[in-house]
């Protein structure tokens, strides 16, 4: 065991974060009395030092504190994805909290947490590290999920913390009997250790810990057949936050699963890949059509969440350079269109109604042109239309698990893209041919911040779907820091 | 292997053996004359309030969780404790961080009006 | 000496009591104490593997997951009291307000 004070230069962005996170709190306690928008604009601020933190990090390339995490381009990659989700979701929440009377400096602090919890998770190298990243996150999220205390918000609260701390007790007993097949929970380690026994890859204890894993992560990430809690805690919970839920925790988790099935088990890929090959194709399957009979908008981007983690399993069951390439593109642009999506939902809703219903968004399409330009971009996106953002995730995902001959896996994605695209083109329907009711309210919940993020939101997916060479390139180089 | 706990299984059987057999014995032998004052759950103490199960005040909860954490927390003290010498320096300054965090958590609560109990 | 394979049974049989007591249980608060047994059922298997394998790692491990049980334990508690504002009731099938 040594310490190195040059170690902590690789977490400085978490720092900046978890420091913000308790100035935000502090200013909430101390500083009573005025109506406090700075607690948007100090989260803001430590979000800007993190970002800058993590670009002067990124060339370190190197394990820290005795291999428990790794600063490479593949963690600051996914930091820079939880950091825009993070900024985002704060932008979007700052007018929503004011309109439903919750706007209270816990809710920035939460979301820094879980954010700090995220990036950890994405450069964890140690199955220690990373079990606790996954719980501050989660425990963070479990307590935002409830935070209007609505009775749908508290139910909704519980019932993801009720299968979250299930689900975590599953990946921890995974990690103990991965600790007694090999000795180690460090990730290289454990790589070591396959490589140099002989006959540990078909051990019953190493196989188990691995599906006890894979169990704990198909969790988090909501994949068929443990994803039962996601429609209602998408639906319950506040909107931002679900916002943040979908895209935050799926960039996170799919990070560290990729990273540690990538490193510590190539030796039993033959076995494990199966078992996510059969998981994969049921997710995004039952995603897409569950979503096909849903007339409630988030319940509808909820299925279409369990969808889109269907198509990142398939990167993760492909494991090569390509596919990791790939499944950063996914989860960057996924999180724009996503974060955007809801963002335009919270727009239509008012006060204590979400309004969320599919008649709610008839005519919309006339009365808020821009808005409805913007849901319509968002919905193209994540049905994997060209040219947006969506497509071209899918599409690197996809040529990826050609190149590695999973052929099956590749049809049946395509397939379930073009079954998708009826319930995404639904809304536009909705909104562009159906007559707005003439009871219908009056208004958006809009105000500059909402509007920024939306904006950014519509122009990434744009970006990324036009020009993505740029970014492409980004996320080779960062895969090939492993 | 196993043998080595035959003893514990026979000091098990005679305990239990005792025990019930006490209380076999009293029951068959002693006179049983109750009254009001020997049923009553605490023969010489207070008067037993009304039903016991109804919900506490939720303070009694905040209470509970704060004690928690802070309790569980201290765990961290004890191995860092015993190796003070060995990690020098930096190990004492990363204490100060996390305690600090702690603190800050623990300003948080009582400005929040946890600790008072009215 | 007891056998290493016991106690790893052992922590096996308490993870699943836990485990089904999850899936079967109404009282909310009976189903935090049963996670509260799949963690320590966990802690058991660390703990004896730990001094199989004579690595301190795995009593590292249980340090954690202790803290980590108090957390969750709270936000827990929390989140169950805030149900019972809104509900009267520990149960878990009576929250039923989201279809699912």
């Amino acid at each position: 065991m040594d310490f190195q004070l040059a170690d902590l230069k690789l977490i400085a962005p978490h720092i900046a974060l978890l420091g913000t996170a308790l100035l935000v709190l502090m200013v909430e306690v101390f500083g009573h009395g005025r109506r406090r928008p700075e607690a948007t604009w100090i989260s803001l601020l430590g979000i800007g030092i993190a970002a800058a933190a993590t670009g002067m990090s990124c060339h370190e390339n190197r394990l820290g504190f005795s291999g428990m995490l790794a600063a490479d381009g593949y963690s600051a990659f996914c930091n820079m994805i939880i950091l825009i989700v993070g900024a985002l979701t704060i932008l979007v929440s700052s007018n929503y909290l004011k309109d439903e009377r919750h706007e209270h400096g816990e809710y920035h602090a939460l979301i820094l947490l879980s954010m700090t919890g995220m990036m950890f998770m994405a450069s964890a190298t140690h199955l220690l590290l990373m079990f606790l990243a996954l719980e501050t996150m989660s425990i963070a999220i479990y307590a935002l999920a409830g935070f209007f205390r609505t009775k749908e918000g508290v139910e909704s609260c519980f019932k993801y913390f009720l299968l979250g701390a299930f689900s975590s007790a599953f990946m921890l007993y995974g990690i103990a009997l991965i600790y007694g097949a090999t000795g180690t929970t460090q990730i290289h380690g454990i790589m070591e250790q396959f490589t140099q026994i002989k006959g540990l890859a078909s051990s019953p204890m190493a196989l188990s810990g691995i599906a006890l894993l894979i169990v704990g992560f198909a969790f988090k990430v909501a994949a068929f057949p443990f994803h039962g809690w996601t429609p209602d805690v998408y639906q319950g919970a506040p909107t931002s936050v679900t916002a943040f839920m979908a895209t935050g925790v799926k960039a996170a988790a799919f990070a560290a699963f990729f990273r540690i099935f990538f490193v510590a088990f190539p030796a039993t890929s033959p076995v494990w890949s199966q078992a996510l090959w059969l998981l994969a194709v049921a997710t995004m399957t039952m995603g897409n059509f569950a979503a096909l009979a849903q007339r409630d908008v988030k319940r509808m981007l909820a299925y279409s969440s369990i969808a889109h983690a269907g198509y990142l399993l398939v990167g993760v069951v492909t494991a090569t350079a390509a596919a990791g390439t790939g499944m950063l593109f996914y989860l960057l642009s996924y999180a724009f269109m996503n974060i955007g999506a809801f963002a335009c939902v919270i727009m239509l809703g008012r006060r204590g109604a979400d309004s969320t219903n599919l008649d709610d968004y008839a005519g919309v399409g006339f009365k808020y042109p821009l808005l409805a330009a913007a849901l319509t971009l968002f919905m193209f996106s994540m049905a994997g239309i060209p040219p947006t953002a969506g497509f071209i995730g899918k599409f690197l995902i996809f040529k990826a698990a050609i190149g590695k001959e999973f052929y099956w896996l590749a049809v049946i994605g395509v397939l379930n893209s073009a079954a998708s695209v009826y319930f995404y083109l639904r809304v536009i329907v909705y909104m562009y041919f159906r007559e707005r009711p003439e009871a219908a309210p009056e208004g958006l919940r809009s105000g500059p911040a909402i509007t920024v993020a939306t904006v950014v939101a519509a122009a990434a997916v744009l970006i990324l779907g036009l020009a993505p060479g740029f970014v492409v390139r980004m996320a080779e180089a960062a895969m090939s820091t492993f | 292997m196993l043998q080595n706990f035959v003893p514990v299984l026979i000091l098990f059987l005679f305990a239990a053996a005792f025990g019930l057999g006490v209380l076999l014995i009293s029951s068959l032998l002693g006179p049983k004359r109750p009254t009001a004052a020997k049923q009553a759950t605490y023969e010489c103490g207070m008067d037993v309030q009304p039903d016991a199960r109804r919900p506490l005040d939720v303070k009694y909860y905040l209470i509970a969780m704060a004690f928690l954490i802070f309790d569980v927390e201290v765990i961290f003290l004890y191995p860092w404790a015993v190796q003070f010498k060995s990690l020098g320096l930096f190990g004492f300054i990363e204490m100060l961080v996390f305690l600090f965090i702690l603190l800050v958590g623990y300003a948080y609560i009582w400005k929040k009006g946890v600790l008072e109990w009215e | 000496m007891i056998p290493f394979e016991y106690s790893l049974l052992l922590s096996a049989i308490l993870f699943a009591i836990g485990c089904v007591g999850v899936l079967v249980r109404r009282n909310v608060i009976v189903l935090l104490m049963c996670i509260e047994l799949m963690l320590n059922g966990v802690n058991l298997s660390f703990v004896a593997i730990a001094d199989k394998l004579d690595s301190a790692e795995g009593l590292i491990y249980v340090f954690f997951v202790m803290t980590v049980a108090a957390a969750e334990a709270a936000v827990g508690l929390a989140i169950v009291v805030n149900l019972f504002r809104h509900r009267d009731s520990v149960y878990a099938d009576e929250i039923n307000l989201l279809k699912g």
